[in-house]
């Protein structure tokens, strides 16, 4: 496979602006992976890639920095009793079918339609799915918030009772995160999406949360928590795949590493001050604003495919541009949403301590 | 006395620092052999284990500092125990 050896040596000099960079992106992926469970890699790769790292490189590498955080992640989430280990790791392994899957049909087009054709797959991919997952989640979140009813328990969805009330003998399991027990069969095409969705935009997340809240009835905290443990399984079984034909730059992953555990501690800690319905305000967001990234970049996929007339080359420029800008423009807004939550939850903790002591002391 | 000191938990400076220094080597080995890294990283083949364990072996020891590092400037989780049903 010379394409393989070529992209492997031709790993890139490091320079201190770029690791600098690559800390910061790294840090601020992280403390979102910590908080919604996913997210981050949407910029991390391309943010690589920008550096002059090849596609597959950037990918293989992303995935080695993705399993050593989320293992750090959930081992941080599991101490606030929000990880559901069994229900993470059935459903991880039908991801990671999901991913070889994914990745084989990425290939297959990347073959016939060229380059093109496989990034014009991945941003309609992008635009359909955040759109419809996305918009839907955004839409609960404002529902919860506007009824008033963001300190209620969740409710568990219609179709997350019905999932529940299926019986099919011999594939039942109990799952803590449900406080039922559910055919394996539901949890195996769920698994299944989030690792093709992964293979194909980088973040399974997208499509595993929202499904274990909605379809399973998992509460967001649990479900986001138990995304890392999907992301761990997945990313290490990604990870030895690709190392197997020399792709990881360990280095790269390394330093990315280095920024994301900070992150993810805060994001993972930040958890424990919000309301849960908080969850799914950030992820519905950075899906929506993610989904007009990728939608810039359509026309000039088409344009290369010969579908539409092609654009010109400062228009493809600004495009490209303007797409990357917004997607680092997602990521900081979700970071930040994290933070003012997190500030707010310990304000108001801190207030009540003081109160309650000087209340105390007469 | 103040309000926010209910806790008197000793922090962790001894194993924040021991793992922040362990932490300081790794990345500064990993830096400083970087032809080593990227030679062995592109091989391939069972050499794959290489990266894999590389990446628990930061995690563990940089994992550990990270966290000690918010409890040292007193970011920690919410003190309220949370339910989550």
């Amino acid at each position: 496979m010379p394409d393989i050896v070529q992209q492997a040596s031709n790993f890139i000099d490091l320079d201190a602006a770029q690791l600098i960079y690559l800390f910061l992106v790294g840090f601020v992926g992280g403390l979102v992976s910590g908080f919604i469970g996913s997210g981050g890699a949407f910029v991390l790769t391309p943010g690589m890639m920008s550096l002059g790292v090849p596609g597959l490189v950037a990918v293989a590498s992303n995935m080695c920095h993705k399993f050593p955080k989320a293992l750090v992640g959930s081992l941080k989430r599991a101490k606030y009793g929000q990880v559901d280990v069994k229900l993470g790791v059935v459903l991880g392994i039908s991801a990671e079918a999901g991913v070889l899957y994914g990745a084989h049909i990425q290939e297959s087009i990347k073959k016939t339609f060229g380059d093109a054709g496989s990034n014009l797959y991945v941003s309609v991919a992008f635009v359909v799915i955040l759109a419809v997952v996305g918009g839907f989640v955004l839409k609960d979140a404002w529902k919860t918030y506007k009824d008033g009813n963001s300190n209620e328990e969740e409710k568990v969805t219609k179709l997350a009772r019905w999932v529940q009330s299926v019986n099919i003998p011999g594939t039942m399991v109990y799952f803590k995160a449900l406080n039922a027990r559910i055919s394996v069969l539901f949890t195996i095409p769920l698994g299944f999406a989030t690792g093709m969705l992964a293979a194909t935009i980088a973040v399974g997340g997208f499509i595993g949360v929202p499904a274990m809240i909605y379809v399973l009835g998992a509460p967001s905290l649990m479900a986001s928590a138990t995304e890392l443990v999907i992301a761990f399984v997945m990313g290490l079984g990604g990870s030895f795949k690709y190392a197997m034909h020399g792709l990881v730059d360990i280095r790269l992953a390394m330093v990315i590493l280095a920024g994301s555990l900070f992150g993810i501690q805060l994001g993972a800690m930040g958890t424990t001050y919000v309301k849960p319905f908080m969850i799914k305000v950030v992820m519905g967001v950075i899906m929506v604003i993610v989904l007009f990234s990728r939608g810039l970049m359509v026309p000039v996929y088409l344009g290369q495919l010969g579908l539409i007339q092609p654009l010109e080359a400062m228009t493809v420029k600004i495009l490209k541009n303007t797409s990357f800008m917004i997607m680092i423009f997602a990521l900081g807004l979700g970071a930040f949403i994290v933070l003012r939550a997190m500030w707010q939850g310990r304000r108001a903790e801190q207030r009540a301590a003081q109160e309650a002591f000087e209340h105390a002391n007469g | 006395m103040s309000a926010n000191n209910q806790t008197t938990k000793k922090k962790p400076y001894g194993a924040a620092i021991l793992m922040g220094l362990v932490s300081a080597v790794l990345y500064s080995v990993l830096l400083m052999n970087q032809d080593i890294a990227n030679r062995y990283s592109g091989l391939g083949g069972l050499y794959a284990f290489l990266p894999i364990l590389i990446a628990f072996l930061f995690s563990y020891i940089h994992g550990s500092f990270t966290g000690h590092f918010w409890t040292l400037l007193g970011v920690e989780a919410s003190k309220k125990k949370k339910e989550v049903k």
